[in-house]
């Protein structure tokens, strides 16, 4: 446990220093840049870069989610029931839609930028979310809802006090599928002009530069993991307090 | 009114509903070349009345046959019957709007050819997840949907669309990356499998092992493809320029190798995973017995532990399978081949056709090798699930 802690805030220290202060990193990526070619990329700031690439995917997570978690309450009711197997079927088989042919079928529909990335996203988060919902909705304790309906809850505050609070570890399981396949997949959006991280990998590969590759991929890659390590942490912690 | 409505499909209302407003939305698109932005057509101008009524008769037939929710069998005919009409309207009107254009003029099915598309395969997929089909008719129907997709392909009825056209002027690379991506996904499937397999089963024995590993594998898991196909061209870089004879056989910075190794580093969590998780699924009645048998621990491995853990096992190969075809796309991006080649290609032209030109064929690869395996999984299957 003690070392994850120092793990953890030794990669914290890196990628702040890598998207604040790029220059110290010279040296290092120095080695990897083509003769007297730059070493670090200038084009933008990795600020921004970053906040642009994480704005991108908290918008179309948060859309994802409220959206997700309001078809599997849809679902999960008897007037909706019907929809069930359907829903079943439309998230087994779309989430074995590569996320890359999806943004790429999305540019067609919607041009270059960051709209298409956006939809893709949004699109491609909702399955996740969606089953996991759905999955902790239908498995919960059969006493513990027994309960509620005995003590007279409506079927509102049954929702709203019992079934989505025990539903809320599982989601986030689900939630957390789906941040994690965004950040990837908001990294190839800058393939089609979204204002993304990616855009100092693709400018790497285009121009032979590995510098910008290892610049670009290492925060992408950090981002990742602590960002994943956080909601896995989030996780244990709700768990734990629900006594699960 | 209370007898009719219950015996409506909400489903198949649904469908009939969004169907009939695809109807409105353009049907075809008509640009001058394969570059531009094309102009929608709606499908009752896309061709005479000769044409169109029999075709959007088919499609409000079939959409009503999706709408009465016992008659199953019905419902299924109908998506048949819907798919039928637009593949009418489709090859029909696409000859006859290319010869009132120009010579480069493309014509493309648009977004409400699709949407009714995407609509009569769900009403499809929806009357067979009640039909509740078993592994081998799913094989034979999953087969003979795609030898009707090869017929009508190779027919050439459909040869005036835009897509096909970019296909014809270039069937031999479509071909040989398709081999290519065939090569790096089943591949590196195969590789993690070699590597994959003997460490589940350590792991499985050797707990401290298994603390270690699958944490490390699912944190490789977490990093963003396109960063983890960059972080391999370093690292392969500098294998092939210091490790002698490397170079030889094909480990350089781009190409094959640096993307064959990401796909391999993303296959080894499914597959390790799964593998601990499907021997640790052996029920422990079954164990005592074995080991009352006189059964050895390599014997209890192979006949007991392996055999009973098979269906877990195969579900970590469908996921990495399924990711590998879908990853195998951002090989494209670093020379490493396969149809990423061409959504790439397509991006940076922007030219529409040759970006569905790579993206389709992943999409149907990817569909294909998920019911394949799933009816592999449900076929290893060898105690009910109720009753374990």
């Amino acid at each position: 446990m003690k070392t994850g802690r120092i793990l953890r805030s030794v990669l914290i220290a890196l990628l702040l220093a890598l998207v604040l202060r790029p220059d110290w990193f010279v040296p290092i990526f120095a080695p990897f840049a083509p003769d007297g070619g730059p070493v670090i990329y200038q084009r933008a700031s990795m600020l921004s870069l970053s906040l642009s690439h994480l704005g991108i995917v908290t918008l179309a997570s948060a859309a994802a989610t409220i959206v997700a978690v309001a078809l599997a309450i849809l679902v999960t009711r008897p007037a909706g029931a019907a929809f069930r197997p359907l829903s079943r079927t439309i998230t087994n088989m779309g989430q074995t839609f590569p996320p890359v042919a999806v943004l790429a079928l999305a540019v067609p529909a919607l041009g270059f930028g960051a709209g298409p990335t956006l939809v893709a996203l949004f699109l491609y988060g909702l399955l996740p979310i969606f089953e996991n919902a759905v999955t902790a909705l239908t498995s919960l304790p059969r006493a513990t809802t027994q309960a509620a309906r005995g003590i007279g809850l409506s079927r509102l505050q049954r929702l709203l006090r019992v079934e989505l609070p025990l539903a809320l570890p599982v989601t986030l399981t689900g939630i957390r599928l789906s941040i994690v396949i965004g950040l990837g997949t908001a990294t190839i959006g800058s393939t089609v002009a979204a204002r993304t991280l990616g855009e100092v990998i693709i400018a790497g590969l285009l121009t032979n530069n590995t510098a910008y590759v290892l610049q670009g991929g290492l925060i992408v890659g950090l981002f990742a993991v602590l960002i994943y390590d956080a909601l896995v942490q989030l996780e244990l912690y709700l768990t734990g307090r629900m006594g699960g | 009114m209370i007898g009719i409505r219950t015996h409506i499909s909400p489903p198949g209302l649904l469908f009939a509903i969004l169907g009939l407003a695809s109807l409105l939305v353009p049907f075809m698109t008509l640009a001058a070349n394969r570059i531009v932005a094309g102009e929608g057509i709606s499908v009752l101008r896309i061709a005479g009345p000769t044409i169109t009524a029999p075709g959007v008769a088919a499609v409000t037939i079939g959409l009503a046959m999706g709408l009465i929710a016992k008659w199953t069998r019905l419902r299924l005919l109908g998506a048949v019957f819907g798919l039928a009409g637009l593949l009418w309207l489709l090859s029909r009107s696409a000859p006859i709007l290319l010869s009132q254009a120009g010579e480069y003029a493309r014509v493309s099915p648009a977004a409400g050819f699709w949407c009714l598309v995407v609509i009569f395969m769900l009403l499809m997929a929806d009357a067979l997840a009640a039909l509740k089909p078993g592994p081998l008719m799913r094989g034979i129907l999953l087969f003979a949907i795609l030898v009707a997709l090869v017929l009508v392909l190779r027919s050439g009825m459909l040869s005036d669309l835009s897509v096909l056209q970019e296909f014809s002027s270039r069937r031999d690379a479509f071909f040989s990356e398709f081999l290519r991506h065939l090569g790096l996904a089943f591949g590196s499937l195969a590789a993690a499998a070699v590597i994959g397999f003997p460490l589940g089963i350590l792991c499985h024995h050797r707990v401290a092992l298994r603390g270690a590993t699958l944490p490390v594998l699912s944190f490789l898991q977490t990093i963003p493809s396109l960063a983890m196909f960059g972080l391999m061209i370093p690292i392969l870089g500098w294998l092939g320029s210091t490790v002698p004879g490397a170079q030889a056989i094909g480990i350089a910075g781009i190409g094959f190798a640096p993307a064959f190794l990401a796909l391999l580093l993303y296959s080894l969590l499914p597959v390790v995973g799964n593998t601990v998780a499907g021997l640790a699924s052996t029920p422990p009645a079954a164990l005592e017995a074995a080991r009352g048998m006189g059964m050895t621990s390599s014997q209890r491995l192979l006949r007991v532990e392996l055999p009973l853990g098979l269906p877990i096992i195969l579900t970590g190969l469908r996921i990495v399978l399924v990711q590998n075809i879908g990853l195998a796309v951002i090989a494209g991006l670093i020379g490493g081949g396969g149809f990423g080649t061409f959504v790439f290609q397509g991006l940076n032209q922007t030219a529409t056709d040759l970006i569905l030109l790579g993206a389709l064929p992943t999409v149907v690869l990817a569909l294909t090798a998920a019911i394949l395996m799933d009816i592999l999984v449900e076929l290893t299957r060898r105690t009910p699930e109720e009753t374990v």
